[in-house]
Protein backbone atom coordinates (compact mmCIF):
# COMPACT_ATOMS: atom_id res chain seq x y z
CA UNK A 1 0.00 0.00 0.00
CA UNK A 2 2.81 2.35 0.86
CA UNK A 3 4.48 1.59 -2.43
CA UNK A 4 1.29 2.22 -4.37
CA UNK A 5 0.91 5.63 -2.82
CA UNK A 6 4.51 6.61 -3.40
CA UNK A 7 4.26 5.66 -7.03
CA UNK A 8 1.05 7.57 -7.57
CA UNK A 9 1.99 10.85 -5.96
CA UNK A 10 5.53 11.03 -7.11
CA UNK A 11 6.02 11.81 -10.85
CA UNK A 12 5.10 15.49 -10.79
CA UNK A 13 7.04 16.09 -7.59
CA UNK A 14 10.00 14.13 -8.90
CA UNK A 15 10.00 16.26 -12.04
CA UNK A 16 9.91 19.48 -10.02
CA UNK A 17 12.72 18.26 -7.80
CA UNK A 18 15.02 17.23 -10.64
CA UNK A 19 14.28 20.46 -12.50
CA UNK A 20 15.21 22.35 -9.35
CA UNK A 21 18.45 20.41 -9.05
CA UNK A 22 19.28 21.24 -12.67
CA UNK A 23 18.39 24.89 -12.17
CA UNK A 24 20.55 25.11 -9.06
CA UNK A 25 23.62 23.61 -10.71
CA UNK A 26 23.53 24.42 -14.44
CA UNK A 27 24.27 28.16 -14.09
CA UNK A 28 27.37 27.34 -12.07
CA UNK A 29 28.52 24.88 -14.72
CA UNK A 30 27.99 27.57 -17.36
CA UNK A 31 30.11 30.00 -15.33
CA UNK A 32 32.82 27.36 -15.09
CA UNK A 33 32.70 26.78 -18.85
CA UNK A 34 33.02 30.54 -19.46
CA UNK A 35 36.28 30.53 -17.50
CA UNK A 36 37.79 28.41 -20.28
CA UNK A 37 36.83 30.88 -22.99
CA UNK A 38 39.49 31.82 -25.46
CA UNK A 39 38.17 35.38 -25.79
CA UNK A 40 36.82 38.01 -23.44
CA UNK A 41 33.17 37.09 -23.68
CA UNK A 42 31.41 36.33 -20.42
CA UNK A 43 28.13 35.47 -22.05
CA UNK A 44 28.86 32.95 -24.79
CA UNK A 45 30.97 29.88 -25.22
CA UNK A 46 34.14 30.42 -27.18
CA UNK A 47 36.79 27.86 -28.01
CA UNK A 48 38.43 26.27 -25.01
CA UNK A 49 41.69 27.65 -23.70
CA UNK A 50 43.57 28.12 -20.47
CA UNK A 51 44.06 31.78 -21.24
CA UNK A 52 42.40 33.06 -18.08
CA UNK A 53 44.14 30.50 -15.89
CA UNK A 54 47.72 30.97 -17.04
CA UNK A 55 47.87 31.84 -20.74
CA UNK A 56 47.26 35.57 -20.55
CA UNK A 57 50.45 37.40 -19.55
CA UNK A 58 48.59 40.11 -17.57
CA UNK A 59 45.04 39.25 -16.65
CA UNK A 60 45.25 35.52 -15.99
CA UNK A 61 44.97 33.96 -12.57
CA UNK A 62 48.67 33.09 -12.65
CA UNK A 63 49.86 36.54 -13.63
CA UNK A 64 47.44 38.96 -11.96
CA UNK A 65 48.89 39.60 -8.52
CA UNK A 66 45.68 41.00 -7.08
CA UNK A 67 43.96 37.68 -7.81
CA UNK A 68 46.65 35.66 -5.99
CA UNK A 69 46.49 38.05 -3.08
CA UNK A 70 42.72 37.56 -2.91
CA UNK A 71 43.05 33.78 -2.97
CA UNK A 72 45.82 33.75 -0.41
CA UNK A 73 43.89 36.14 1.88
CA UNK A 74 40.73 34.07 1.64
CA UNK A 75 42.45 30.80 2.50
CA UNK A 76 44.53 32.32 5.26
CA UNK A 77 41.48 33.94 6.79
CA UNK A 78 39.44 30.75 6.60
CA UNK A 79 42.26 28.63 8.02
CA UNK A 80 42.90 30.92 10.97
CA UNK A 81 39.18 31.33 11.63
CA UNK A 82 38.89 27.54 11.79
CA UNK A 83 41.80 27.30 14.23
CA UNK A 84 40.29 29.83 16.64
CA UNK A 85 36.54 29.30 16.29
CA UNK A 86 36.61 25.50 16.61
CA UNK A 87 38.27 25.07 20.04
CA UNK A 88 36.44 28.10 21.39
CA UNK A 89 33.12 26.76 20.12
CA UNK A 90 33.67 23.18 21.27
CA UNK A 91 34.53 24.30 24.81
CA UNK A 92 31.53 26.61 24.81
CA UNK A 93 29.22 23.83 23.64
CA UNK A 94 30.44 21.46 26.38
CA UNK A 95 30.12 24.19 28.99
CA UNK A 96 26.65 25.35 27.93
CA UNK A 97 25.44 21.77 27.74
CA UNK A 98 26.19 21.05 31.40
CA UNK A 99 26.08 24.42 33.06
CA UNK A 100 22.73 24.98 34.78
CA UNK A 101 20.96 28.08 36.00
CA UNK A 102 19.79 31.43 34.81
CA UNK A 103 23.19 32.71 33.71
CA UNK A 104 23.53 29.64 31.52
CA UNK A 105 20.19 30.31 29.82
CA UNK A 106 21.33 33.86 29.17
CA UNK A 107 24.66 32.72 27.73
CA UNK A 108 22.83 30.22 25.57
CA UNK A 109 20.48 32.86 24.22
CA UNK A 110 23.41 35.18 23.55
CA UNK A 111 25.13 32.41 21.61
CA UNK A 112 22.10 32.03 19.32
CA UNK A 113 21.65 35.72 18.51
CA UNK A 114 24.54 35.97 15.98
CA UNK A 115 22.90 33.22 13.91
CA UNK A 116 19.80 35.33 13.32
CA UNK A 117 21.59 38.64 12.95
CA UNK A 118 21.55 39.83 9.33
CA UNK A 119 25.06 40.13 7.97
CA UNK A 120 24.75 43.82 7.29
CA UNK A 121 24.11 44.45 11.00
CA UNK A 122 27.16 42.33 11.78
CA UNK A 123 29.28 44.14 9.23
CA UNK A 124 28.26 47.62 10.36
CA UNK A 125 28.62 46.75 14.04
CA UNK A 126 32.13 45.35 13.61
CA UNK A 127 33.12 48.19 11.31
CA UNK A 128 32.01 50.78 13.89
CA UNK A 129 33.43 49.05 16.94
CA UNK A 130 36.86 48.69 15.36
CA UNK A 131 36.91 52.22 14.01
CA UNK A 132 35.58 53.82 17.20
CA UNK A 133 36.54 51.67 20.18
CA UNK A 134 39.05 48.91 19.46
CA UNK A 135 41.20 51.25 17.43
CA UNK A 136 44.37 49.55 18.66
CA UNK A 137 43.56 46.35 16.78
CA UNK A 138 45.61 46.36 13.56
CA UNK A 139 43.30 46.91 10.61
CA UNK A 140 42.89 44.53 7.72
CA UNK A 141 43.44 40.82 8.29
CA UNK A 142 43.38 40.91 12.11
CA UNK A 143 40.03 42.66 12.20
CA UNK A 144 38.63 40.44 9.48
CA UNK A 145 39.77 37.41 11.47
CA UNK A 146 38.17 38.60 14.70
CA UNK A 147 34.99 39.33 12.75
CA UNK A 148 34.90 35.92 11.08
CA UNK A 149 35.45 34.12 14.38
CA UNK A 150 32.60 36.07 15.96
CA UNK A 151 30.38 35.28 13.00
CA UNK A 152 31.13 31.53 12.85
CA UNK A 153 31.53 30.66 16.55
CA UNK A 154 27.83 29.98 17.08
CA UNK A 155 27.70 27.48 14.22
CA UNK A 156 30.31 25.35 15.96
CA UNK A 157 28.42 25.52 19.25
CA UNK A 158 25.10 24.54 17.67
CA UNK A 159 26.54 21.59 15.73
CA UNK A 160 28.54 20.24 18.68
CA UNK A 161 25.67 20.74 21.11
CA UNK A 162 23.23 18.73 19.06
CA UNK A 163 25.76 15.88 19.04
CA UNK A 164 26.23 16.22 22.81
CA UNK A 165 22.49 15.90 23.31
CA UNK A 166 22.50 12.74 21.21
CA UNK A 167 25.42 11.17 23.12
CA UNK A 168 23.90 11.67 26.55
CA UNK A 169 25.78 11.55 29.83
CA UNK A 170 26.12 7.82 30.49
CA UNK A 171 29.55 7.28 28.92
CA UNK A 172 31.15 10.04 30.92
CA UNK A 173 29.44 8.81 34.08
CA UNK A 174 30.83 5.36 33.47
CA UNK A 175 34.32 6.79 33.08
CA UNK A 176 33.89 8.79 36.27
CA UNK A 177 32.71 5.72 38.16
CA UNK A 178 35.82 3.95 36.99
CA UNK A 179 37.96 6.65 38.52
CA UNK A 180 38.57 9.14 35.73
CA UNK A 181 38.65 12.80 36.68
CA UNK A 182 36.20 15.13 34.98
CA UNK A 183 38.88 16.42 32.63
CA UNK A 184 40.05 12.89 31.84
CA UNK A 185 36.49 11.86 31.08
CA UNK A 186 36.19 14.75 28.65
CA UNK A 187 39.52 14.09 27.02
CA UNK A 188 39.29 10.31 26.80
CA UNK A 189 35.57 9.76 26.30
CA UNK A 190 33.73 12.87 25.22
CA UNK A 191 36.15 14.42 22.73
CA UNK A 192 36.66 11.21 20.71
CA UNK A 193 32.90 10.77 20.53
CA UNK A 194 32.52 14.37 19.41
CA UNK A 195 35.14 14.10 16.65
CA UNK A 196 32.66 13.76 13.77
CA UNK A 197 30.73 16.82 14.95
CA UNK A 198 33.93 18.81 15.47
CA UNK A 199 35.08 17.82 12.01
CA UNK A 200 31.77 18.80 10.47
CA UNK A 201 31.77 22.14 12.23
CA UNK A 202 35.29 23.00 11.04
CA UNK A 203 34.09 22.40 7.50
CA UNK A 204 31.09 24.67 8.05
CA UNK A 205 33.36 27.34 9.52
CA UNK A 206 35.74 27.05 6.59
CA UNK A 207 32.99 27.29 3.98
CA UNK A 208 31.27 30.17 5.78
CA UNK A 209 34.49 32.13 6.03
CA UNK A 210 35.45 31.50 2.39
CA UNK A 211 31.94 32.54 1.33
CA UNK A 212 31.68 35.66 3.46
CA UNK A 213 31.50 38.92 1.59
CA UNK A 214 29.86 41.45 3.90
CA UNK A 215 32.12 41.29 6.95
CA UNK A 216 35.33 40.94 4.93
CA UNK A 217 34.30 43.87 2.82
CA UNK A 218 33.34 46.17 5.71
CA UNK A 219 36.68 45.42 7.40
CA UNK A 220 38.80 45.51 4.26
CA UNK A 221 41.23 48.38 3.89
CA UNK A 222 42.02 48.11 0.21
CA UNK A 223 43.72 45.88 -2.33
CA UNK A 224 45.97 44.06 0.15
CA UNK A 225 43.03 42.83 2.25
CA UNK A 226 40.66 41.85 -0.54
CA UNK A 227 39.22 38.35 -0.54
CA UNK A 228 37.83 36.26 -3.38
CA UNK A 229 34.18 37.27 -2.81
CA UNK A 230 35.25 40.94 -2.80
CA UNK A 231 37.02 40.37 -6.11
CA UNK A 232 34.01 38.65 -7.63
CA UNK A 233 31.77 41.45 -6.41
CA UNK A 234 34.03 44.14 -7.84
CA UNK A 235 33.95 42.38 -11.20
CA UNK A 236 30.39 43.53 -11.84
CA UNK A 237 31.44 47.15 -12.11
CA UNK A 238 34.73 47.23 -13.93
CA UNK A 239 34.91 45.74 -17.42
CA UNK A 240 35.72 42.29 -16.18
CA UNK A 241 37.03 39.23 -17.97
CA UNK A 242 36.56 35.47 -17.62
CA UNK A 243 39.50 35.62 -15.19
CA UNK A 244 36.87 36.32 -12.52
CA UNK A 245 35.17 33.08 -13.51
CA UNK A 246 38.50 31.29 -13.35
CA UNK A 247 39.08 32.66 -9.85
CA UNK A 248 35.61 31.60 -8.71
CA UNK A 249 36.04 28.18 -10.32
CA UNK A 250 39.36 27.51 -8.60
CA UNK A 251 37.97 28.52 -5.21
CA UNK A 252 34.86 26.44 -5.71
CA UNK A 253 36.80 23.34 -6.74
CA UNK A 254 39.17 23.81 -3.81
CA UNK A 255 36.26 24.09 -1.35
CA UNK A 256 34.43 21.10 -2.80
CA UNK A 257 37.58 18.97 -2.75
CA UNK A 258 38.27 19.96 0.87
CA UNK A 259 34.70 19.21 1.92
CA UNK A 260 34.66 15.96 -0.05
CA UNK A 261 37.92 14.75 1.51
CA UNK A 262 36.64 15.71 4.94
CA UNK A 263 33.44 13.74 4.33
CA UNK A 264 35.45 10.68 3.25
CA UNK A 265 37.77 10.97 6.24
CA UNK A 266 34.76 11.27 8.49
CA UNK A 267 33.21 8.15 7.05
CA UNK A 268 36.45 6.19 7.43
CA UNK A 269 36.81 7.45 10.97
CA UNK A 270 33.27 6.43 11.86
CA UNK A 271 33.72 2.97 10.38
CA UNK A 272 36.95 2.37 12.24
CA UNK A 273 35.58 3.74 15.47
CA UNK A 274 32.41 1.71 15.12
CA UNK A 275 34.62 -1.30 15.90
CA UNK A 276 36.75 0.24 18.63
CA UNK A 277 33.71 1.77 20.28
CA UNK A 278 32.35 -1.69 20.88
CA UNK A 279 35.69 -2.82 22.17
CA UNK A 280 35.78 0.11 24.53
CA UNK A 281 32.28 -0.60 25.78
CA UNK A 282 33.08 -4.27 26.28
CA UNK A 283 36.08 -3.19 28.28
CA UNK A 284 33.92 -0.99 30.48
CA UNK A 285 31.34 -3.64 31.25
CA UNK A 286 33.71 -6.42 32.22
CA UNK B 1 15.99 25.16 40.71
CA UNK B 2 19.10 27.15 41.45
CA UNK B 3 18.22 27.43 45.13
CA UNK B 4 18.31 23.68 45.65
CA UNK B 5 21.91 23.36 44.50
CA UNK B 6 24.18 21.87 47.13
CA UNK B 7 27.83 22.75 47.54
CA UNK B 8 28.98 19.92 45.33
CA UNK B 9 26.58 20.87 42.55
CA UNK B 10 27.64 24.44 42.79
CA UNK B 11 31.25 23.45 42.34
CA UNK B 12 30.39 21.26 39.34
CA UNK B 13 28.38 24.10 37.91
CA UNK B 14 31.36 26.40 38.22
CA UNK B 15 33.52 23.80 36.52
CA UNK B 16 31.19 23.66 33.50
CA UNK B 17 30.68 27.38 33.30
CA UNK B 18 34.46 27.76 33.02
CA UNK B 19 34.28 25.94 29.69
CA UNK B 20 31.68 28.32 28.33
CA UNK B 21 33.35 31.44 29.63
CA UNK B 22 35.96 32.12 26.90
CA UNK B 23 33.28 31.86 24.21
CA UNK B 24 30.87 34.01 26.17
CA UNK B 25 33.60 36.57 26.74
CA UNK B 26 34.39 36.61 23.04
CA UNK B 27 30.76 37.17 22.11
CA UNK B 28 30.39 39.94 24.66
CA UNK B 29 33.54 41.71 23.48
CA UNK B 30 32.95 41.42 19.77
CA UNK B 31 29.22 41.03 19.38
CA UNK B 32 27.42 42.75 22.26
CA UNK B 33 29.86 45.64 22.45
CA UNK B 34 29.78 45.97 18.65
CA UNK B 35 26.01 46.25 18.59
CA UNK B 36 26.24 48.76 21.42
CA UNK B 37 28.71 50.71 19.31
CA UNK B 38 26.03 50.97 16.63
CA UNK B 39 23.73 52.60 19.19
CA UNK B 40 26.52 54.85 20.44
CA UNK B 41 27.17 56.08 16.91
CA UNK B 42 23.48 56.45 16.08
CA UNK B 43 22.90 58.55 19.19
CA UNK B 44 26.22 60.36 18.95
CA UNK B 45 27.28 63.20 16.73
CA UNK B 46 29.29 63.82 13.60
CA UNK B 47 32.54 65.65 13.36
CA UNK B 48 31.55 68.52 11.03
CA UNK B 49 34.94 68.72 9.34
CA UNK B 50 36.02 65.12 8.94
CA UNK B 51 32.51 63.66 8.57
CA UNK B 52 33.52 60.92 10.99
CA UNK B 53 31.37 59.57 13.80
CA UNK B 54 31.77 60.83 17.33
CA UNK B 55 30.04 58.15 19.35
CA UNK B 56 28.37 58.89 22.65
CA UNK B 57 28.98 55.94 24.97
CA UNK B 58 26.95 57.28 27.87
CA UNK B 59 23.26 56.55 27.28
CA UNK B 60 22.27 59.44 29.54
CA UNK B 61 23.69 61.88 27.03
CA UNK B 62 22.34 60.33 23.92
CA UNK B 63 21.28 62.73 21.20
CA UNK B 64 18.26 61.35 19.37
CA UNK B 65 18.11 63.91 16.56
CA UNK B 66 19.63 61.70 13.86
CA UNK B 67 17.56 58.74 14.96
CA UNK B 68 14.21 60.55 14.96
CA UNK B 69 15.15 62.16 11.67
CA UNK B 70 15.76 58.75 10.14
CA UNK B 71 12.59 57.38 11.67
CA UNK B 72 10.68 60.25 10.11
CA UNK B 73 12.24 59.56 6.73
CA UNK B 74 11.31 55.91 7.00
CA UNK B 75 7.72 56.63 7.99
CA UNK B 76 6.96 59.63 5.80
CA UNK B 77 9.89 60.57 3.70
CA UNK B 78 12.36 59.41 1.12
CA UNK B 79 13.17 56.09 2.77
CA UNK B 80 9.60 54.88 2.89
CA UNK B 81 9.78 53.69 -0.65
CA UNK B 82 13.07 51.90 0.04
CA UNK B 83 11.52 50.04 2.94
CA UNK B 84 8.37 49.17 0.99
CA UNK B 85 10.50 47.96 -1.90
CA UNK B 86 12.58 45.81 0.45
CA UNK B 87 9.39 44.30 1.89
CA UNK B 88 8.08 43.64 -1.61
CA UNK B 89 11.30 42.04 -2.87
CA UNK B 90 11.68 39.88 0.23
CA UNK B 91 8.00 38.91 0.11
CA UNK B 92 8.15 37.89 -3.53
CA UNK B 93 11.41 36.02 -3.09
CA UNK B 94 9.93 34.22 -0.07
CA UNK B 95 6.90 33.25 -2.15
CA UNK B 96 9.30 31.89 -4.77
CA UNK B 97 11.21 29.95 -2.09
CA UNK B 98 7.98 28.38 -0.81
CA UNK B 99 6.71 27.54 -4.29
CA UNK B 100 9.98 25.85 -5.25
CA UNK B 101 11.20 24.71 -1.86
CA UNK B 102 8.11 23.02 -0.47
CA UNK B 103 7.58 20.49 -3.27
CA UNK B 104 11.30 19.75 -3.39
CA UNK B 105 11.66 19.27 0.36
CA UNK B 106 8.45 17.24 0.46
CA UNK B 107 9.53 14.97 -2.37
CA UNK B 108 13.00 14.29 -0.98
CA UNK B 109 11.76 13.81 2.59
CA UNK B 110 8.69 11.66 1.97
CA UNK B 111 8.31 10.51 -1.60
CA UNK B 112 11.72 9.88 -3.10
CA UNK B 113 12.75 6.23 -3.45
CA UNK B 114 15.04 5.36 -0.55
CA UNK B 115 17.95 4.53 -2.82
CA UNK B 116 17.90 7.99 -4.39
CA UNK B 117 17.46 9.96 -1.19
CA UNK B 118 21.16 10.16 -0.33
CA UNK B 119 22.05 11.45 -3.78
CA UNK B 120 19.24 14.00 -3.76
CA UNK B 121 20.16 15.22 -0.32
CA UNK B 122 23.74 15.65 -1.47
CA UNK B 123 22.55 17.70 -4.44
CA UNK B 124 20.35 19.86 -2.19
CA UNK B 125 23.32 20.59 0.08
CA UNK B 126 25.72 21.23 -2.80
CA UNK B 127 24.87 24.95 -3.21
CA UNK B 128 25.93 25.49 0.43
CA UNK B 129 29.49 24.70 -0.48
CA UNK B 130 29.47 26.95 -3.54
CA UNK B 131 30.19 30.58 -2.85
CA UNK B 132 27.07 32.75 -2.96
CA UNK B 133 28.73 35.32 -5.18
CA UNK B 134 29.92 32.58 -7.54
CA UNK B 135 26.26 31.62 -7.95
CA UNK B 136 25.36 35.25 -8.63
CA UNK B 137 28.30 35.62 -11.02
CA UNK B 138 26.81 32.71 -12.94
CA UNK B 139 23.60 34.67 -13.46
CA UNK B 140 25.40 37.82 -14.55
CA UNK B 141 26.92 35.65 -17.30
CA UNK B 142 23.59 34.09 -18.26
CA UNK B 143 21.62 37.34 -18.24
CA UNK B 144 23.93 39.40 -20.48
CA UNK B 145 22.13 40.90 -23.52
CA UNK B 146 23.70 38.19 -25.70
CA UNK B 147 23.63 35.61 -22.92
CA UNK B 148 22.05 32.20 -22.86
CA UNK B 149 18.77 33.29 -21.26
CA UNK B 150 17.98 35.72 -24.05
CA UNK B 151 19.11 33.25 -26.69
CA UNK B 152 16.92 30.48 -25.32
CA UNK B 153 13.93 32.79 -25.01
CA UNK B 154 14.32 34.00 -28.57
CA UNK B 155 14.88 30.53 -29.89
CA UNK B 156 11.64 29.46 -28.20
CA UNK B 157 9.93 32.49 -29.76
CA UNK B 158 8.94 33.84 -26.37
CA UNK B 159 10.56 37.17 -27.12
CA UNK B 160 11.34 39.23 -30.21
CA UNK B 161 13.96 41.67 -28.97
CA UNK B 162 16.77 40.67 -26.62
CA UNK B 163 15.83 41.91 -23.19
CA UNK B 164 18.17 43.87 -20.95
CA UNK B 165 18.08 42.07 -17.62
CA UNK B 166 20.93 43.61 -15.69
CA UNK B 167 20.14 47.33 -15.74
CA UNK B 168 17.89 47.48 -12.70
CA UNK B 169 14.88 45.32 -13.40
CA UNK B 170 13.13 44.14 -10.26
CA UNK B 171 12.34 40.75 -11.75
CA UNK B 172 16.07 40.06 -11.93
CA UNK B 173 16.51 41.01 -8.28
CA UNK B 174 13.65 38.81 -7.08
CA UNK B 175 14.94 36.01 -9.30
CA UNK B 176 18.43 36.38 -7.87
CA UNK B 177 17.22 36.46 -4.27
CA UNK B 178 15.07 33.38 -4.82
CA UNK B 179 17.93 31.53 -6.48
CA UNK B 180 20.35 32.58 -3.79
CA UNK B 181 18.27 31.72 -0.73
CA UNK B 182 16.15 28.74 -1.74
CA UNK B 183 18.79 26.20 -0.58
CA UNK B 184 18.66 27.74 2.89
CA UNK B 185 14.88 27.44 2.82
CA UNK B 186 14.77 23.80 1.77
CA UNK B 187 16.95 22.23 4.46
CA UNK B 188 15.08 23.23 7.65
CA UNK B 189 11.80 22.35 5.94
CA UNK B 190 13.23 19.01 4.83
CA UNK B 191 14.27 18.07 8.33
CA UNK B 192 10.79 18.82 9.71
CA UNK B 193 9.01 16.94 6.93
CA UNK B 194 11.34 14.01 7.34
CA UNK B 195 10.61 13.72 11.04
CA UNK B 196 6.82 13.59 10.65
CA UNK B 197 5.62 10.25 11.98
CA UNK B 198 4.53 8.20 8.96
CA UNK B 199 1.90 6.44 11.06
CA UNK B 200 -0.07 9.67 11.33
CA UNK B 201 -0.27 9.92 7.55
CA UNK B 202 -1.23 6.26 7.27
CA UNK B 203 -3.91 6.78 9.90
CA UNK B 204 -5.36 9.62 7.84
CA UNK B 205 -5.52 7.35 4.80
CA UNK B 206 -6.91 4.41 6.75
CA UNK B 207 -9.67 6.58 8.14
CA UNK B 208 -10.83 7.29 4.62
CA UNK B 209 -9.23 10.61 3.72
CA UNK B 210 -7.98 10.97 0.16
CA UNK B 211 -4.29 11.52 -0.44
CA UNK B 212 -5.01 15.19 -0.96
CA UNK B 213 -7.11 15.52 2.20
CA UNK B 214 -4.45 13.71 4.19
CA UNK B 215 -1.84 16.12 2.93
CA UNK B 216 -3.99 19.16 3.69
CA UNK B 217 -5.09 17.99 7.13
CA UNK B 218 -2.12 16.03 8.42
CA UNK B 219 1.14 16.63 6.60
CA UNK B 220 0.77 20.33 5.91
CA UNK B 221 -0.23 21.33 9.47
CA UNK B 222 2.55 19.18 10.90
CA UNK B 223 5.07 20.90 8.62
CA UNK B 224 4.14 24.42 9.74
CA UNK B 225 6.97 24.69 12.30
CA UNK B 226 9.47 23.79 9.58
CA UNK B 227 7.84 26.24 7.20
CA UNK B 228 8.15 28.98 9.81
CA UNK B 229 11.78 28.16 10.62
CA UNK B 230 12.68 28.03 6.93
CA UNK B 231 10.95 31.37 6.31
CA UNK B 232 12.69 33.05 9.23
CA UNK B 233 16.15 31.87 8.24
CA UNK B 234 15.64 33.17 4.71
CA UNK B 235 13.81 36.42 5.49
CA UNK B 236 16.40 37.66 7.98
CA UNK B 237 19.45 37.58 5.68
CA UNK B 238 17.40 38.74 2.68
CA UNK B 239 16.35 41.85 4.56
CA UNK B 240 19.95 42.86 5.11
CA UNK B 241 21.10 41.80 1.67
CA UNK B 242 22.61 44.62 -0.36
CA UNK B 243 24.95 42.74 -2.66
CA UNK B 244 22.52 40.58 -4.62
CA UNK B 245 20.53 43.48 -6.01
CA UNK B 246 23.49 45.72 -6.55
CA UNK B 247 25.53 42.94 -8.17
CA UNK B 248 22.73 41.98 -10.55
CA UNK B 249 21.88 45.54 -11.53
CA UNK B 250 25.29 47.26 -11.44
CA UNK B 251 24.07 49.26 -8.46
CA UNK B 252 20.99 50.69 -10.11
CA UNK B 253 19.10 53.11 -7.80
CA UNK B 254 15.82 51.71 -9.14
CA UNK B 255 16.20 48.64 -6.94
CA UNK B 256 17.82 50.15 -3.82
CA UNK B 257 17.04 48.15 -0.70
CA UNK B 258 17.53 49.06 2.97
CA UNK B 259 20.95 47.43 3.02
CA UNK B 260 22.20 49.58 0.13
CA UNK B 261 21.06 52.68 1.93
CA UNK B 262 22.93 51.63 5.09
CA UNK B 263 26.07 50.88 3.14
CA UNK B 264 25.86 54.21 1.34
CA UNK B 265 25.48 56.21 4.56
CA UNK B 266 28.43 54.45 6.14
CA UNK B 267 30.87 54.15 3.32
CA UNK B 268 29.66 56.33 0.49
CA UNK B 269 28.41 59.60 1.83
CA UNK B 270 30.03 59.78 5.27
CA UNK B 271 26.94 59.90 7.45
CA UNK B 272 27.76 57.12 9.89
CA UNK B 273 25.21 58.25 12.51
CA UNK B 274 22.41 57.99 9.95
CA UNK B 275 23.64 54.60 8.80
CA UNK B 276 23.81 53.37 12.38
CA UNK B 277 20.32 54.72 13.11
CA UNK B 278 19.00 52.90 10.05
CA UNK B 279 20.60 49.67 11.27
CA UNK B 280 18.79 50.09 14.60
CA UNK B 281 15.50 50.65 12.77
CA UNK B 282 16.15 47.57 10.63
CA UNK B 283 16.80 45.52 13.76
CA UNK B 284 13.61 46.82 15.35
CA UNK B 285 11.66 45.70 12.28
CA UNK B 286 13.22 42.23 12.40
CA UNK B 287 13.21 41.72 16.15
CA UNK B 288 9.95 39.75 16.18
CA UNK B 289 11.37 37.20 13.77
CA UNK B 290 14.65 37.02 15.66
CA UNK B 291 12.88 36.43 18.96
CA UNK B 292 10.63 33.81 17.37
CA UNK B 293 13.70 31.92 16.20
CA UNK B 294 15.43 32.19 19.59
CA UNK B 295 12.41 31.02 21.56
CA UNK B 296 11.65 28.02 19.36
CA UNK B 297 15.31 26.99 19.21
CA UNK B 298 15.73 27.20 22.98
CA UNK B 299 12.56 25.16 23.46
CA UNK B 300 13.77 22.47 21.05
CA UNK B 301 17.14 22.33 22.77
CA UNK B 302 15.49 21.81 26.12
CA UNK B 303 13.34 19.02 24.71
CA UNK B 304 16.32 17.35 23.05
CA UNK B 305 18.28 17.35 26.27
CA UNK B 306 15.51 16.12 28.50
Amino acid sequence: MKRWRARRGAPALAAITWLYVLWSILPVLVAMRVSFNDGKSRSSFQSMSMRWYWGDPNASLLHDDSLHTAMFNTLQLAGLTMLIATPLGVAMAIGLHRWRGRASTGANGLMLVPIVTPEIVFGVALFLVFSQLYTGVPDGLTRQLLGHVTFTLSFVVVIVRSRLAAIGGQFEEAARDLGATRLQAIRLILLPMLTPAIFASTMVVFATSVDDFVISSFLSTGASTETVPIKIYAASRAGSTPATNALATVMMVATLVAVGLAALALRAMNRRRGATDDGGLAGLTT
Amino acid sequence: MAIALGRHERRTNRFWSAFALPGVGWLVAFFVVSVYAVAAVAFGSINPLLRTAEPEWNPLQWDTTAFTDMLDRVVNGSLRQVFLRTFAFVGMALAGCIAIGYPVAYYVARKAPAKRRGLLLGLLVLPFWISYLMRMLAWTNLLQPDGLVNRVLRWANLMDEPRVWLDGSWTTVVWGLTYGYVPFFILPLYSTLERIDGRLIEAGRDLGASARQTFMRVTLPLSVPGLMAASVVTILPMFGDYYTNSYLTSGSPKVTMVGNQVEDYLRGSGQPNRGAALVLILMAVLVVLMVYYLVTTLRQQRQAER
